[in-house]
């Protein structure tokens, strides 16, 4: 717009000044987007649990195991479509820092009720056919530098095999990957086959971690997870159902209110930069007093000298504030190994820039009040 | 006959201090004829100054009315007011004048952008403004390559670039040496004879008030007499 | 010329008496500096709570038996038959009956809503013996009574009273089934079995239908019992246990969580303060130059140019400072002792801590602010010193 010359010559007015003010912005909004992409890796997790989908698991702890009885009786229950089940393996791969979840699996089901993870027909065939094989995300084949046919060493933290050894093995036979761009890094575990594994286990046989249910119809799922739930009501191994959602979404919350926290965090960043700035905007209207007179002689009205302050400040915080998410979501891709999830995506981006609009007028406000009100021959006559 | 273009009847305007209530113009009455050369003289603290500042639309009279064209403009505010300035007046002050951040060219072109000519339009506009005070090849240039004369050129031009009825100018050449001065005033004097532009200028100095066709002095408020010049 | 010193102070104080009228640049370093001191030391503060309550759990003469290749305790089994083995084993303990002091335990989660929530939370259900206030000395029952044997009896810490629903003496709770009563309350001198539920072994092991405790505690004669009685039970090839010091398992399951604060804390410290750092920058060149007419003033009547950069690096460093006085006392105020719960990823359950605000940490971040102070005053100092006597003084 025909204003622009003018409001960008104003705003490098005094060079160092704007440099400074918005190298503090720039900072404080890549702190900003790599804390709120921080929130949607832990979000993430949520959103991605398929609305069809319950989970069966002890009632009074996640931690429990549930008797593989239990398998028959679920997939009896009306409603339900398809019944899978997984069990905590532990385990580690060299070290402890290496981690990854492992889960023994029913080979012919799990795939079905998690449709999202996705892996060759030959592989899965391979799959089924060798007992002591596994899949491992590809994300975690890339980082081991694995390749199909290798044996991967497992020692067992929770589950030894008969005879005490912790010395598991498994032969690579696929990959998974994330079916939807967007839940990259959800497939970076490990599976092996749950018959294999109860035979070759030195205690707990006939046991399973928990059951994967996927109902025909979304809407039932409630009334479903009660209905299992019902089953094993006065049975020694009493389940808890709830949908996967809700499961994901109680378990994050268990980190505490990270959400406070990263808003507290941000909230002390913005406070200080309000300050930088403001002082900024004010020294910036202090100083043109007169030309801002000058202006409203020419006939500019009250509410356009506002709004140019207005516009200046709106100018410098958006710049400024949209260089900073961009350096936030490069950071973001070297963390993401850290933390799969960790992403600057389009809601982050519009949280930025309301952000820096709201900055923009807050510290604006009280300057281009000042501009707004100047008396022309006051300010004029003040040389 | 030329017509009244500005006509002020009985103007007063006092500003109040604390307690106080300090009249600076008293039962004023003025006719400013079209194509006037018109310079204001008094010493500090005669309301020249608030006079300029009526006429000019910068201020409101406590009382009376100013008729400028036809239309009473003591009777318009705020938005109104500035709307009136921007068609009708063009002011040049001592100091101040030019955004420094602004080349010569953006300063004359400030008017224009509250019009709704096109971007060539205001581009043309503000060629033939430069031109006329002789400084089309200083229009990239920013206020602090310029000399103080060529400042106050680029300020008239500013003031000329939007064709207004008036031009208003308060100490003009007041901080220019006299060459500078000299030459500026000459272009007022131009602008005035050549293409009938209507000037008022206040002015303590009796050098600079030679150059218009009337003069007016004023003391304590009130016109003292009228002097007439060829 | 006057001495250095003299010199000095004559320059500062010139600069001090008219920061009042610079009010609001000099703000903008105190108040940047205040936040990038006070999240720091907020951050840093929850971290060293988190250590302390961990680190704080356990003695050097203490060991625990887990299940060989177990990181810890929920993974963990160790079998009934080798229970008597263990506490048979020499170096432990022995009481004034001759006894062992030495307890099998179980290791188990339970869920219960935190207060004022309905969501499930970890909780930490531990089954032990009789002789657990033998074995853990440091523990106090402060209401109530110990939880008798056989029974669906709990006791809970202190931290678990307060952050969990329910958990008040005479009330019941499910945590195996229902009708657990809670019959007293203990504290561990704030380590981390003040987040706990305890109650009987046997009770719990036949209400979950487990048939083996997870883990064995045992307090040793001396700390120097450790390795003889770790080779007697490594070398025995009838058991695959692992022995560790207490304070080093705990020292284990803590690392990665407090590793992870700490460094939250530093990297959101170090971006903040980079931020702080700019708009110091901002200030004092603005500082600078609207004053380069007296500095070259001063400079053209003889003073040297280092007092004039020492004094405008002071006058950074003494807003710096006072920034960074008050961030750390605003940390201190609001969070020291703020008692905060989140999830152990390596023990998968609830620790609740104490924020702890210690003096390193406090003088840690007015270091920070003396150094962004430093560096914020260092350059527009050094320009101030280079700019040409001459040209500063015709400029005003």
């Amino acid at each position: 717009m025909k204003f622009f010359p003018l409001l960008w010559a104003t705003l490098w007015r005094r060079k160092p000044r704007t440099i400074f003010t918005m190298l503090s912005i720039v900072v404080a909004f890549l702190l900003f987007g790599l804390l709120q992409a921080v929130n949607v890796a832990f979000s993430q997790g949520v959103e991605m649990s398929g609305a069809d989908r319950l989970i069966t698991h002890g009632k009074y702890s996640f931690t429990e195991i549930l008797p593989y009885g239990h398998y028959q009786q679920i997939r009896s229950v009306p409603g339900v479509d398809k019944v899978s089940h997984a069990t905590w393996f532990g385990g580690r791969y060299q070290s402890e820092a290496n981690f990854f979840p492992i889960m023994p699996i029913d080979q012919d089901t799990y795939y079905d009720v998690y449709p999202e993870f996705v892996v060759a027909d030959d592989q899965v065939a391979a799959f089924k056919r060798e007992r002591t094989s596994c899949i491992v995300g590809r994300g975690l084949m890339e980082k081991f530098g694995w390749k199909i046919g290798d044996t991967i060493p497992i020692q067992a933290t929770i589950w030894p095999k008969k005879g005490g050894s912790n010395a598991w093995e498994f032969q690579l036979v696929g990959v998974m990957d994330a079916r939807d761009e967007t839940m990259k890094g959800q497939e970076n575990f490990m599976v092996f086959r749950w018959d294999y594994f109860d035979e070759a286990r030195a205690f707990g046989q006939g046991t399973v971690g928990w059951y994967n249910v996927k109902v025909a119809n979304p809407a039932d799922a409630e009334t479903v997870g009660r209905s299992i739930d019902k089953l094993f009501a006065n049975s020694p191994k009493e389940t808890l159902t709830e949908t996967d959602k809700a499961f994901n979404a109680a378990f994050l919350k268990q980190f505490g209110d990270i959400q406070f926290l990263i808003a507290s965090i941000i909230g002390a960043s913005f406070f200080s930069l309000i300050i930088i700035t403001g002082n900024t905007m004010m020294q910036s209207v202090r100083e043109r007093v007169p030309e801002l007179a000058v202006l409203k002689t020419i006939g500019f009205r009250d509410g356009g000298v506002l709004a140019l302050v207005l516009a200046e400040s709106a100018l410098l915080c958006l710049i400024a504030a949209v260089i900073g998410v961009l350096l936030s979501t490069f950071a973001s891709g070297f963390l993401k190994p850290f933390l799969p999830g960790l992403e600057v995506n389009a809601n982050v981006w519009m949280l930025a820039l309301g952000a820096a609009l709201g900055l923009a007028l807050l510290v604006g406000a009280i300057p281009s009040l000042r501009a707004m009100r100047l008396n022309i021959v006051n300010a004029l006559s003040g040389h | 006959m030329a017509e009244t273009l500005i006509a002020l009847d009985r103007i007063s305007k006092h500003y109040v201090r604390g307690k106080e209530k300090i009249e600076v113009l008293h039962e004023l009455s003025l006719g400013i004829e079209q194509g006037d050369f018109l310079a204001l003289m008094g010493p500090s603290g005669s309301g020249k100054t608030t006079l300029l500042n009526l006429i000019g639309g910068l201020d409101q009279p406590s009382a009376g009315t100013i008729t400028v064209s036809g239309q009473r403009i003591d009777t318009l505010s705020g938005g109104r007011l500035a709307q009136w300035r921007a068609r009708n007046v063009g002011f040049v002050f001592q100091f101040y004048n030019l955004l420094p951040v602004l080349t010569a060219a953006q300063n004359v072109e400030l008017p224009l952008l509250l019009t709704n000519l096109s971007k060539s339009e205001r581009a043309r506009r503000v060629q033939i403004a430069l031109t006329v005070v002789g400084l089309e090849d200083r229009a990239k240039h920013k206020p602090s390559e310029l000399s103080g004369g060529q400042a106050q050129r680029v300020a008239i031009a500013r003031a000329l670039v939007a064709d207004p009825t008036l031009l208003v100018c308060d100490e003009p050449t007041g901080d220019l040496d006299r060459k500078t001065a000299d030459e500026v005033l000459g272009l007022l004097q131009t602008l005035n004879r050549e293409h009938g532009k209507t000037l008022i200028m206040v002015t303590h100095d009796p050098r600079a008030a030679e150059y218009a066709r009337h003069q007016l002095h004023m003391d304590k408020g009130r016109l003292i007499e009228a002097g007439a010049q060829a | 010329m006057a001495s250095a010193v003299a010199q000095v102070t004559a320059v500062t104080a010139l600069n001090l008496r008219t920061v009042p009228s610079r009010l609001g640049p000099s703000m903008v370093i105190v108040i940047g500096i205040a936040g990038v001191v006070g999240v720091l030391v907020a951050l840093l503060a929850m971290a060293e709570g988190f250590r302390a309550t961990l680190s704080s759990t356990g003695r050097a003469d203490r060991v625990l038996v887990l299940r060989g290749g177990a990181n810890d305790e929920l993974s963990s089994v160790i079998y009934r038959s080798q229970v008597p083995t263990i506490e048979q084993a020499p170096g432990i303990r022995k009481d004034a009956a001759g006894k062992p002091i030495a307890a099998a335990e179980v290791f188990m989660l339970t869920s219960l809503p935190r207060r004022g929530a309905t969501d499930p939370t970890n909780v930490v259900v531990r089954g032990t013996q009789p002789n657990v206030l033998t074995v853990r000395p440091e523990v106090h029952i402060v209401e109530g009574r110990m939880f008798n044997s056989g029974m669906r009896e709990i006791m809970v810490g202190r931290g678990a009273a307060a952050e969990f629903e329910g958990l008040t003496v005479g009330n019941s709770v499910a945590v195996r089934g229902d009708g657990w009563k809670v019959v007293g309350i203990f504290e561990s001198g704030g380590n981390v079995h003040e987040s706990e539920i305890w109650t009987d072994t046997e009770a719990i092991m036949s209400a979950a239908n487990r048939g083996a405790p997870t883990s064995v505690i045992a307090q040793l004669e001396s700390e120097s019992q450790l390795q003889p009685f770790k080779d007697f039970l490594t070398k025995d090839p009838s058991m695959t246990v692992d022995v560790l010091s207490e304070p080093k398992y705990y020292a284990s399951r803590s690392k990665m969580l407090s590793n992870l604060i700490n460094g939250l804390g530093y990297f959101v410290a170090v971006v903040m303060a980079i931020g702080a750092l700019f708009g110091a920058l901002n200030t004092m060149y603005a500082a600078v130059s609207t004053r380069s007419v007296e500095i070259a003033t001063l400079r053209a009547l003889g003073f040297g140019a280092a007092p004039v950069v020492v004094s405008i690096m002071i006058e950074a460093i003494v807003l710096a400072l006072i920034g960074g006085v008050l961030g750390a006392l605003i940390s201190y105020v609001l969070f020291n002792g703020y008692t905060i719960s989140t999830l152990n990823g390596q023990t998968f359950s609830q620790v609740a801590f104490d924020f702890r605000v210690t003096p390193s940490l406090l003088i840690q971040g007015v270091v920070w602010a003396a150094v962004i102070g430093l560096f914020g005053g260092l350059f527009p100092a050094l320009r101030a010193a280079r700019m040409p006597v001459a040209e500063a003084l015709r400029a005003g």
